[in-house]
């Protein structure tokens, strides 16, 4: 088990890197005693979409698909929160309510890579129909202001969004402030580590094949539709966590988290981070949402300018994303003279990453 | 009885218009060089604005559109000299590198020119056949949706230089061989594509409300028609423009808005399950 923590599909191994992960979580975890709890609460918001940025990164960089929709399953799930809570009652009954959005953005996903995997959708189809779909929800949604509606007492309310679903709690017990914190960086690390053994397990081990050369994984005897649609599955069932957390941590959702700007996002901090790595994904995703959370405060446009730029400049000069290329580079200079084999190996195993999908 | 009729063809030639007109730069970007250009609809949008802008500096409504037309296709031939260019040989990219283009144009012009402008109204003029009462404009955009088809035709398969694009999409390298200035086609293949989005959006800029965002509102049905067309533009966006129409038509008239765009989508969901490749795969199949 340990073992797959470490594997070879996953930069950063040994000693030197989980004394860092070790660091880095001792600090994250002593944080909200030093800040005082509005920040505290800030963080925790932008913790949120952490989760959907290391499912698009397990899609994109390891499966080779490029889902520019996955806000579509954030919306779907998102929604089925609100409604959930707002029809099962608070208490306890949010946390199922989470869980069962969860899988209802699942459902969804399995249906939809149904179609488009043994449709034999390839790459740029692929992202043209998951954003399709995406924008289709988001144009849906905005129509439904209405009091017609309605599913049991919850309301769509449009381009307003639905309101007034209850936060997560356990019994009377509200999961808010750092309680809240400390639950997202719990989750995060579950996630992060359980994905860092799926992707070196031997199910990862033939996603990555099926990325690299779809044919040959396919003669070798997989059955490749399944792995992808597995990926699939769990990458959207990310993005579903992310949007049940977004509903119930401001008790709101509206369309305009699903449509254009919004989709654009996760493949921004995806993309400028390195695809190809998770832990990559996670630092820089953390670094972008940080900085985006920032500058909105000044203007929102002028924030998503900024990301535009940033993700035109990630593909003309660093295609494998910044943070990626810096870690590389860091480590690199750690290992040194002495062990420069291992960096060659680690070099070479970069130069088998694909250019393309 | 024939009024009905007519009615029926009324609505599918307005849904039609729309597809085709909305598709048509896309479908040539991407049949051309495999580009999918996620700055499409910003091309749209730049075509609306400019046609509204000269219409209030006192330009006859038609002559804007042209000079729109001709703005949005030289913007998308700087585009593909600055950025696209890069990009030939890695398609999903291109495709990362025009939708941060697309963010950047669309918030900032949320920044400079704010939510939305004054239209300038839809030119009058409707007529009457039996009971019902059309709008002549409705009509002029389908004919311009025929009229782009037609040209389009004329140019690939007719002109010298439709010959060396074909060329070139076929094989750049030999193309190049054999003295196409491949570099140069490239450039003017897109700068048409985006002279196409342009017209889309000055002919369709009198009828709806300018906003930043307003090109998102075409991106959805050209996509959808390229995907279910496949890369040739003419063997695959047209059928597909027909197809799509006839469900969207149908399910607008019974069920409203709406429910005909999710149908829409649903059925170029099941259209790629049976045809991966687009119609266009079919048809040139057929055809060999």
């Amino acid at each position: 088990m340990f073992k797959l923590l470490d594997g070879s599909q996953t930069l950063g191994r040994g000693r030197t890197f989980w004394s860092c992960f070790l660091v880095v979580l001792a600090a994250a975890l002593i944080y909200p005693v030093f800040a005082d709890s509005y920040d505290v609460g800030n963080f925790s918001y932008f913790l949120i979409w952490i989760f959907m940025a290391l499912g698009l990164c397990l899609m994109w960089g390891y499966g080779g698909m490029l889902s520019f929709g996955q806000t579509l399953f954030f919306g779907i799930s998102g929604y089925a929160y609100g409604v959930l809570a707002i029809n099962m009652g608070g208490g306890s009954a949010t946390i199922a309510a989470l869980v069962l959005s969860i899988v209802i953005a699942m459902i969804a996903a399995g249906i939809l890579g149904y179609f488009m995997i043994w449709g034999g959708i390839n790459g740029i189809f692929f992202g043209i129909v998951t954003l399709s779909a995406t924008l289709v929800l988001a144009f849906f949604l905005g129509q439904t202001a209405g009091p017609e509606w309605h599913i049991g007492p919850a309301r769509l309310n449009g381009y307003n969004g639905m309101k007034g679903m209850d936060p997560l709690a356990i019994g009377d017990f509200y999961i808010e402030g750092s309680a809240l914190y400390y639950f997202m960086v719990a989750l995060i690390v579950i996630v992060y580590l359980a994905l860092r053994m799926l992707v070196n397990s031997r199910i990862g081990n033939v996603i990555v094949a099926t990325r690299e050369n779809p044919q040959r994984a396919e003669m070798l005897g997989y059955d490749v539709r399944k792995y992808q649609l597995l990926t699939f599955t769990i990458g959207s069932g990310l993005a579903g966590l992310s949007g049940a957390l977004y509903t119930s941590w401001g008790q709101f959702i509206t369309p305009s988290s699903i449509g254009l700007p919004a989709a654009a996002m996760p493949i921004v901090w995806v993309a400028f981070s390195g695809r190809s790595d998770l832990t990559a994904t996670l630092v820089g995703s953390f670094l972008l949402l940080f900085g985006f959370q920032t500058i909105t405060v000044y203007s929102q446009q002028a924030a998503l300018v900024l990301m535009g730029a940033l993700l035109l400049a990630t593909v003309m000069l660093a295609p494998q994303g910044f943070v990626l290329g810096v870690g590389k580079l860091v480590a690199d200079r750690w290992t040194g003279r002495r062990r420069r084999g291992a960096s060659q190996a680690l070099a070479d195993a970069s130069r088998l990453q694909p250019d393309e999908t | 009885m024939s009024a009905e009729l007519f009615s029926v063809f009324y609505q599918f030639a307005d849904v039609f218009a729309f597809l085709i007109l909305s598709a048509a730069g896309l479908a040539i970007v991407f049949g051309m060089m495999g580009v999918i250009n996620m700055a499409h609809g910003e091309f749209i949008m730049c075509g609306a604005y400019v046609t509204v802008g000269l219409v209030k500096l006192g330009v006859p409504l038609a002559i804007a559109q042209a000079l729109a037309a001709v703005t949005a296709g030289l913007i998308g031939v700087a585009v593909e000299y600055l950025v696209v260019r890069r990009f030939y040989k890695r398609p999903l990219d291109s495709l990362l590198a025009t939708w941060g283009l697309s963010l950047i144009v669309t918030q900032s012009m949320l920044l400079i020119v704010g939510s939305s402008i004054t239209g300038i109204g839809t030119p009058e003029g409707s007529f009457a056949i039996g009971g019902y009462t059309f709008s002549t404009y409705r009509l002029v955009l389908f004919a311009c949706a025929v009229a782009v088809l037609i040209g389009l035709y004329v140019t690939f398969m007719k002109t010298r230089f439709g010959m060396m694009a074909r060329a070139t999409m076929q094989n750049a390298a030999m193309a190049r061989a054999l003295g196409a200035r491949t570099g140069r086609i490239y450039a003017i293949s897109f700068g048409i594509g985006a002279g196409l989005a342009g017209l889309c959006g000055a002919l369709y800029a009198p009828t709806m409300t300018l906003i930043p965002t307003m090109g998102a509102t075409f991106v959805v049905e050209s996509f959808v028609t390229v995907v279910v067309g496949g890369a040739n533009v003419l063997l695959g966006t047209a059928p597909a423009a027909v197809f799509l129409a006839i469900i969207r038509m149908a399910l607008n008239a019974s069920y409203g808005q709406i429910i005909g765009q999710i149908g829409m989508l649903f059925a170029v969901i099941l259209i790629i399950r049976v045809l991966p490749e687009g119609i266009s795969s079919v048809l040139v199949r057929r055809g060999r």
